[in-house]
This record gives C-alpha cells, structure tokens and sequence, in this order.
C-alpha cells in the first residue's frame, strides 16, 4: 500500500513538472504575406460539401504552387468542439468554413484565431462585403477575428397539407401575433392534422434557445441581442411576453416537451418549424411548405420583422502558416461569384449587404428563397461577448425550468438568470 | 648514539574479512532485489504496460489534479498565459453550485438503482445458465448482445419504449406517468439506471459465469445429502462460491455507474428534464468542453474520483466481508 501510494505521488509529481514545462513553450508567428499550401475544413452538409470541392477545385487550378487541401470537420459531438480540440493541439487548418459565431470568444481567449484586421485589406473586404451587419461579428476589441460568410434567417415553417386538413388558410396562415398563432396551434391539434403544431427541440443544450426565445425576442425587440454593453436585455416586459407566449403552447400541449428522434416536421408529427432555408433540401419531396415570419405580440410586417441569422463564418485559425494564402482563398471564396454559387448550390443566404441586388435573378427564379433574402438584411447574432457559452447555457436553464417544464415561474427565473449573466458577461 | 631506526614493518593486507564482505554482498543483494524485484525481467515485461498506464491514466490524472488547484484553460501552442495557483477557489466554485451538488445525488439515486439491480439479475441469470437449460448458448449471447452494441444504436429503442406513446405506456394504460418516463423529474433517472443495468448485464453475467466454474460440485452435492434443496443450495454455496467475483461485480458497478454520460446525454437529451437527470461527468463535460472552465471541471473530476473511491471501499467491504 505504501509503496503504491509513493508511485502515485511520484506520478503526480512528474506529471505536473511536465506540465508546467509545457505550458511555457513559445511559438514562432506566421507572417500575414506567407503563400504556400494550406488545409481548410467545411461542414459535412452535402450542399456544402459540392459548394466546397468546387470552389477548391476552381482556386487549385488558378494557384498550382499554393494548393489548397479541404475536408468535412472532423467528426465530433459538435464542431466547435472538435474545432477547440484542434485549436488545443495545434492541428487545426488555416480556415475552417463552420466557425459558429458563439464559439469565437472563446477560440480567442485560446489565442487560437488570427486577427483579420492583421491584414492591410482585412476590415476593409469585411466591412465592404458585409455592411452594417459586419458589426455585429467584430470582437470586443473593434476587430475581426471570423469572416461573416453566410445566414440562415429563421423562420416559420409551416405543412401546407397539414393547414389545409385542420382547416387553415395556406395561402395567408394567420401566425403573426401571439394570439393569432395560439389559435392557429390549438386548431392543428384540436383538428388532429398533427400532433403537434411546433415542436423545438426541448432538451438543454445550450444553443437550443436559437430556435425557440431568441428568433422571436429578435422579433419582438426589433432587432435586440441577448446581451448589449455586458448587460443582458431580456429581463424585460418584451423577454416576459416570449416567454409567456412559449409557455402557453408547452402548458396547452402544443408543443413536444419530449426528445424527437428525428425530424419531427419532415415526418408530419409537427405542423410547424423554426428553421432556416438549408433545411429546405431536407424538405424536398417530403413537405409541401410554406413559409412566414416569426410571431410577434401584436404582429408585424414581413418587412419590419427581424429574426436569428444562425450563421456559420470563416475564421483563420492562429497554426496557420500560409496566412498570405489563406487570405486570398478566403476572399476568392467570398467573392460574388463564389457566393452566387454558395447560393444555387445550398439556398444558404451569403452574408452580403447587396445580397437581394447582386443575385436578383436567382430570387426571380427561386421565389421561395425571396423572404429568406428579405431578411437576411434583418438579422441578430449572438453576442459576441466572453463566456458566450456559459451565458447561452444559464438562459437555457432558466428556459428550460420554467418554460418548458413549468417547474418555475419565467417571472422568476429569467431575472434570476438575467442576474447571473450580467456577471458572466462583466468577466474577461 | 644513533637511535636505531626501527623499521616498521609495512602492515599485512588486510585479511579478507569474509564474514563482513558477506554481509556487504547480501546487503547489495537485498537492495537490487528491493528496487528490482526477484525477476528483474519482469520489469522489463512490465514497462510497456507501465509506460501505458502512466501515460494515459497518471498523467492525465496529475494534469486534472493540478488544473484543479489553477486558473487554467486550454489554449493554442505557444500562446503563454498565466496560470496562477487558486488553491481551493475552483473546489468552492464547483461545490457551490447547486447543479453539481445535486449531479451527485442523481448518481447516487442512480447507484442505489443500478448496483443492486444488477448484482441480484447478473447473478440470478448466471446461475439459470449455468443449468443445462434448452437454448442456454441463445440467452447468453441475447444477454450480451445489448453489451457489445454502442449506446447511440440503443437508445433509439428506448426512446421509443418509454416515451408517452410507447410500447411501455400502452401497456400500463392508466398507470403510465404523466409526463412520461423520460420526461419526469421523478422517473428520468431511475428509467437510465435500468437502461444501463439491462444494457451491461451480460458482461456482468459472464463474470459470474465464470465465477460459478469453480465453485466445487461436491458442495453441492454434500448439501443435497445434508437436505437442502435448490433455493438452500443457491444460499449456502452458490452465493458465498461467487464472492470474490460478487465484489468484482459490485466495483465495476460503482466505477462505471459513477461515470455516467452517454445515456443522460443521449436518453434525457443532456441531463433533462430541467436537470433532472444530469452526472458530474456530464457537467464535467458541459463547463470544461463546451464552455471552457477545464479548471472548475477539473475540481469536480477530483471530487468525484475520492467519492467513487470511499464508495468502492465501502462496497469491497460490505461483499468481502472482515477478511
């Protein structure tokens, strides 16, 4: 017994005199102007994955002596974990083209994101590409450290056959105040059309709010993020009156409380869904849908509606050596012909201020995809702030007890979660 | 007068002192025996392995312990960042909240279901198959089958078992809860610790089929002489001939039921309904991976291992008796 407890103590010691020697390594910083091969990954989305070979191909063919080597993110319980992972042992690649906006505080407080604004065009080309919207992506220190790419503006799905069987106008579905969508919801089930009308995810990880409070506060603020100057916004008459109406189709048992295995609008057990166009290709051959703004209290136009972007951007990852190439490729695929192409090959909206004007005659084609641009121009991110994570999983919590398991009053709980991300947010 | 110069003699070699030398080389002896043991060699045999064990469990172990007592987070290579020491504060943080608190009294709920559970079913099924039964070879591959297939492949099963329109509530009709199994703060985790115990039973079956081997037979038959019948005979000798592997059985319970994950993870979608149903190493995995406190999740994975360990002790000597 002694003698093991001596070998674990030697152990312990060893291990953290290794530590502490490895955690005081340095290493050499890439230049912004180096061209050589680089590595990127894109998400394993099939429309994505044909968007990124060409686009590959197309610069591979123009640049032989700086080739570029793609491949789907590796797969993980998400990409932001593998993204960190990779970060941690330095094995990322130059660009990664699914870096979600919520997880950039933290790849910067690892030091694992180079600084766009390092490059002499580097706000410039964001500021030019992206408009006002760029914004909403710089760091707390005024910089760029990801590339706004592309949106999916989320919105109300709804099964037209469904609708047209509990008795429902397909053509002008009235969804657009609280209380319009509750009647709406109560005739689906009531109907038997569904057996749901909505059905958001309701389990607690911490980005599911995306898909059920934050469209709608976005909606309802008009345009209003989680958390402004380090400050949340929604303990407030408006976050009550989401979540008051939330409340209302979970208590009424409009909305599933229970983990789908699936997805419950493609399989009909919904009526509706909040989602964004990259889930049109899901949809192909199995819904026949319709599409409208998400609700607000007293409703309002398509026009002045605001939603979640739920967008994925381009970071360059701080391994990279190359930079000067990687720069170039993420502006050749950023470029209004590759994102013509992002567009006709995903239905994802490219994150471009002359988004509906550049591609006109592709929304004449796809009218579908018209409201989609019309609001991409009317979108809120998340916050870009530290402990971005913490702060979403703390909403969710308080979300999830209250709203949707009825285990607390909302009155109560978002308050009392307003309260704990207030410091969260203050901390560096 | 000259003083005669005496000429001293020059002192004889020593004399080997073969009794002290003895003693020298039996100390030497000793102590190479001492560092090395009697079969150096086997050193040698046992050095991969103990290169393996040190570089994936003591290391880690030692980084998680020292992470613990740091302001630490993960970052790139070569990006310095202070990590000072914070003595007890993540220890405090990790205590203090009551999630993680209440992680632990939900992996409690959840060992006082499972450990049991799964002693009385693997043993009492071992000792079925044990018999000359018709079809023994198919139950013990149908018990072991849920063992070897990946929880992901599972856990489908069960959502579809125990959700409020499943197998399980129509079949209790009236009696089913509401919300059901998997949505209910009082179900959701008693639900996982039968998922768990039904999906390792055969491994833990295998154990004491193995175990039951050598039990001796003429126990058995000596009791039969003595008049004991089947239940008696199960009592008096299968059950103390099992004991060795009972107490295996009960440890690998408590360690890996302590180490919950993937079914709250997968079953009640991250730990649901509010909480209901969340592991420490679930939140282990929610602050250090997704929302980067390694240092917090660190104090929690220390706090863990000691109460695994008490509760393992507590276990051996509760199935092994005063020995």
């Amino acid at each position: 017994m002694k003698r093991t407890s001596l070998a674990v103590a030697g152990l312990l010691a060893a291990s953290i005199a290794l530590t502490a020697c490895g955690s005081s390594s340095t290493g050499a910083a890439a230049g912004s102007a180096t061209t050589g091969p680089i590595k990127i990954w894109y998400s394993n989305n099939a429309q994505e994955v044909t968007w990124g070979k060409q686009v590959v191909s197309a610069w591979n063919t123009a640049h032989p002596d700086q080739t570029v080597t793609a491949q789907e993110v590796p797969a993980g319980k998400s990409s932001e974990e593998v993204i960190g992972a990779a970060i941690t042992a330095g094995t990322e690649p130059c660009l990664i083209y699914n870096t979600s906006p919520a997880a950039v505080p933290q790849f910067q407080k690892q030091g694992g994101l180079v600084d766009l604004n390092s490059f002499a065009d580097g706000a410039s080309y964001v500021e030019a590409r992206t408009g006002d919207l760029a914004k909403q992506y710089q760091s707390s220190d005024g910089h760029f450290y990801q590339m706004p790419w592309k949106s999916n503006p989320v919105m109300i799905f709804f099964n037209k056959k469904v609708f047209a069987k509990a008795g429902i106008s397909t053509t002008a579905p009235p969804l657009s105040t609280y209380a319009d969508f509750l009647t709406t919801s109560e005739k689906i089930v009531s109907s038997g059309a569904a057996k749901y009308a909505i059905y958001p995810a309701p389990s607690s990880e911490f980005y599911q709010s995306w898909f059920d409070f934050y469209p709608l506060y976005a909606a309802q603020t008009g345009g209003k993020q989680l958390v402004v100057d380090n400050k949340s916004t929604f303990s407030t008459a408006d976050g009550q009156a989401v979540a008051t109406f939330w409340q209302s189709l979970y208590t009424k048992k409009l909305a599933g409380t229970e983990t789908y295995n699936g997805d419950s609008f493609a399989a009909g057990v919904a009526a509706m869904a909040v989602v964004g166009p990259w889930a049109i290709a899901n949809y192909k051959g199995k819904v026949d849908w319709g599409v409208v703004p998400v609700p607000t209290e007293k409703g309002m136009t398509a026009a002045q509606t605001h939603t979640f972007s739920d967008a994925k951007n381009v970071a360059m990852y701080a391994s990279c050596q190359n930079r000067g190439t990687a720069w170039d490729f993420l502006k050749f695929s950023t470029s209004q012909a590759q994102d013509s192409q992002l567009l006709t090959l995903t239905g994802q909206m490219p994150l471009r201020k002359d988004l509906s004007t550049a591609f006109a005659a592709y929304f004449t084609a796809n009218p579908d995809y018209k409201l989609f641009a019309d609001q991409a121009a009317r979108t809120v991110e998340v916050p870009n702030v530290a402990n971005s994570v913490q702060i979403w999983q703390t909403f969710r919590d308080a979300w999830s007890s209250s709203v949707i398991f009825g285990k607390s009053d909302p009155k109560t709980a978002l308050p009392g979660a307003a309260t704990k991300i207030d410091s969260l947010a203050g901390q560096s | 007068m000259t003083t005669p110069v005496i000429k001293r003699a020059a002192a004889p070699p020593r004399r080997p002192d073969r009794q002290g030398d003895g003693a020298d080389k039996a100390r030497h002896d000793r102590l190479l025996v001492r560092i090395f043991g009697r079969q150096p060699i086997g050193i040698a045999l046992a050095a991969p392995y103990a290169v393996f064990i040190g570089a994936i469990f003591a290391f880690p172990l030692g980084f998680a312990v020292y992470m613990s007592f740091h302001d630490y987070f993960f970052t790139a290579p070569g990006v310095n960042v202070p990590h000072p020491f914070v003595g007890l504060t993540n220890y405090k943080t990790a205590l203090s909240d009551p999630d993680v608190l209440n992680s632990f009294v939900h992996v409690g709920v959840f060992l006082i279901i499972n450990v049991p559970l799964t002693v009385v079913l693997s043993l009492g099924l071992a000792a079925a198959l044990n018999q000359a039964i018709i079809g023994r070879t198919f139950f013990r591959v149908a018990y072991y089958v849920p063992y070897v297939t990946a929880s992901v492949a599972v856990v489908g099963v069960w959502l579809f078992l125990f959700n409020s329109d499943g197998f399980i509530n129509t079949l209790l009709g009236p009696l089913a809860p509401s919300p059901s199994w998997l949505v209910n703060s009082f179900w959701a985790m008693p639900t996982i610790a039968i998922f768990v115990t039904w999906k390792q039973l055969g491994f833990f079956i295998l154990l004491y089929l193995a175990a039951l081997q050598n039990v001796p037979k003429e126990l058995y038959e000596s009791a039969a002489t003595d008049g004991a019948g089947k239940w008696k005979s199960f009592t008096a000798v299968t059950i103390p001939g099992v004991r060795p592997a009972t107490g295996l059985v009960v440890l690998l319970a408590i360690v890996t039921g302590a180490n919950l994950f993937t079914e709250p993870y997968l079953l009640t979608s991250g730990g649901g309904p509010d909480k209901a149903s969340t592991s420490p190493v679930l939140l282990m995995y929610q602050k250090g991976i997704q929302q980067g406190n390694p240092d917090v999740a660190s104090a929690i994975g220390v706090v863990l291992v000691i109460v695994v360990l008490i509760i393992a002790l507590i276990g051996r000597r509760f199935t092994e008796g005063e020995k």
